[in-house]
């Protein structure tokens, strides 16, 4: 009879406690006057945040050069220790693409991870750095999206194994890494500072490769940029941190010329996966450049 | 004592040796290559941005080092060296040779382009470097592996 009442109990509170857990992780949308309130989009300011995201890195059809970046087709295979991502088609086909989307579903997307049919997007979109950008930005850079080529493409789904594949775990990752709160704490930042770290920490998305995961894929905070395993293979990502004997050795000056040639102070050429978002940089304006120079000089060491 | 210094000094000997092969290794040969092209580069940048006064040696030194090279590094891959002493060298290197030996050879020929009216001044080193710098990204894209 104890036994009985303590299994029932139990079984009540785990049911409490998976009811608790959807509740708390069900995908959220943003207030719908938070897109309403946007207004007009401002093209060249879309096509700016467009760059510094690198948009074209990962949607793009793999091996796409010059104006063919510009069709985001998707079809990239992104490896992870969790499966094989696929990049999808952000082109404006209204089929294949996003282009039957509302502001209010990309903006979602952008900064909450929900997709439009309200499932959970896996963070291979890395929605938790673009959390960060500011809602004009986001309706600037989908104004410029929708200017872009259309493309009919449909790329693969995930190749996900269990329990990868289960959508509905997501809201618990999120509910554990998906925050707007500033990556670091920069104690006296100036304009330029200021703007380097929303570029970096938003749009440009710097983190998600330059700072280490722990084993849930959420990234290590306390080693912001530190650098790590390179998940898609061998080799390491490099610490952009201001490390002594390191990346410390590098000026802003140094900094800002290797977003905008390709080249390191040594000479040596960009490599990896680096490659195509130096490009995308060097389509930034020099100031955009120069601030995130002086933001990686501005945080802490590690 | 004797035995033991002679096995020290055997052991030094050894070493010694290691290191005098590891030198002529291909692997080392061709990264000391791309070193004198990154400093030759360095060197014009350096007078491009205005860094550095205009100096036509100088200019002429960087762009003959490009050339040597250019011509040179094709031939530092023999089959045997795919692997080894932290090469960054991608094994499409030995897929498709012929294409990378035109790549290497392009910065020969870009560098004596340039040469053959050595630039005047500060603007005209920026233009050359305009011409050489892609053959740097342009080879190491296909062929280099940054690890």
């Amino acid at each position: 009879m104890a036994l009985k009442k303590l299994l029932g109990g139990i079984v009540v509170l785990g049911a409490i406690g998976a009811g608790a857990f959807l509740f708390i992780t069900a995908p959220e949308r943003l207030p719908a006057e938070t897109w309403a309130a946007a207004g007009e989009p401002d093209l060249a300011n879309g096509e700016r945040i467009f760059h510094a995201g690198g948009c074209t890195s990962c949607h793009a059809a793999p091996g796409a050069a010059d104006d063919q970046k510009l069709v985001l087709a998707g079809g990239l295979a992104l490896k992870s220790p969790f499966g094989t991502f696929h990049a999808p088609n952000i082109s404006p086909d209204e089929t294949a693409g996003i282009g039957a989307w509302t502001l209010a579903e990309f903006g979602d997307a952008m900064k909450r991870g929900t997709g439009r049919d309200g499932e959970h997007l896996y963070p291979s979109f890395p929605y938790a750095s673009y959390a960060r950008m500011t809602v004009k930005d986001i309706a600037d850079l989908y104004g410029y999206l929708k200017t872009l080529p259309k493309s009919g493409n449909v790329a693969p789904g995930h190749d996900l194994p269990f329990p990868f594949n289960m959508r509905l775990a997501l809201g618990g990752w999120k509910f554990l890494y998906l925050d707007e709160v500033p990556r670091v704490a920069l104690a006296s930042a100036d304009e330029t500072v200021r703007r380097g770290q929303y570029l970096v920490e938003g749009p440009g998305h710097c983190g998600e490769c330059h700072t280490p995961r722990d084993v849930l894929g959420g990234l290590k905070t306390d080693l912001w940029l530190a650098g790590g395993p390179n998940p898609e293979g061998e080799g390491r990502v490099p610490n952009i941190t201001p490390a002594e004997g390191g990346f410390g050795s590098w000026s802003a000056g140094d900094i800002a010329s290797y977003l905008e040639t390709g080249f390191t102070p040594e000479f040596d050429s960009v490599g990896g996966a680096m490659v195509s978002v130096q490009k995308n940089m060097a389509l930034l304006p020099k100031e955009d450049r120069e601030a995130i120079a002086a933001y990686l000089k501005a945080i802490p060491a590690h | 004592m004797k035995f033991r210094t002679l096995a020290a000094a055997a052991a030094l000997a050894v070493i010694g040796a290691g290191a005098v092969v590891a030198a002529d290794e291909p692997q080392v040969v061709r990264q000391e290559m791309m070193k004198k092209v990154g400093g030759a580069m360095g060197a014009l940048a350096g007078i491009a941005k205005g860094e550095k006064p205009y100096d036509a040696d100088v200019v002429k030194a960087s762009l003959t080092t490009m050339s040597e090279v250019g011509k040179a590094f094709p031939d530092q891959f023999p089959a045997g060296s795919e692997t080894g002493n932290e090469t960054e060298a991608s094994p499409k290197i030995w897929e498709a040779m012929d294409d990378f030996k035109a790549k290497a050879a392009k910065l020969g020929t870009d560098a004596d382009t340039v040469l053959a009216s050595l630039p005047a001044d500060q603007a005209a080193v920026g233009a050359a470097l305009g011409t050489i710098g892609p053959n740097c990204g342009g080879c190491h894209e296909v062929y280099r592996v940054k690890k």
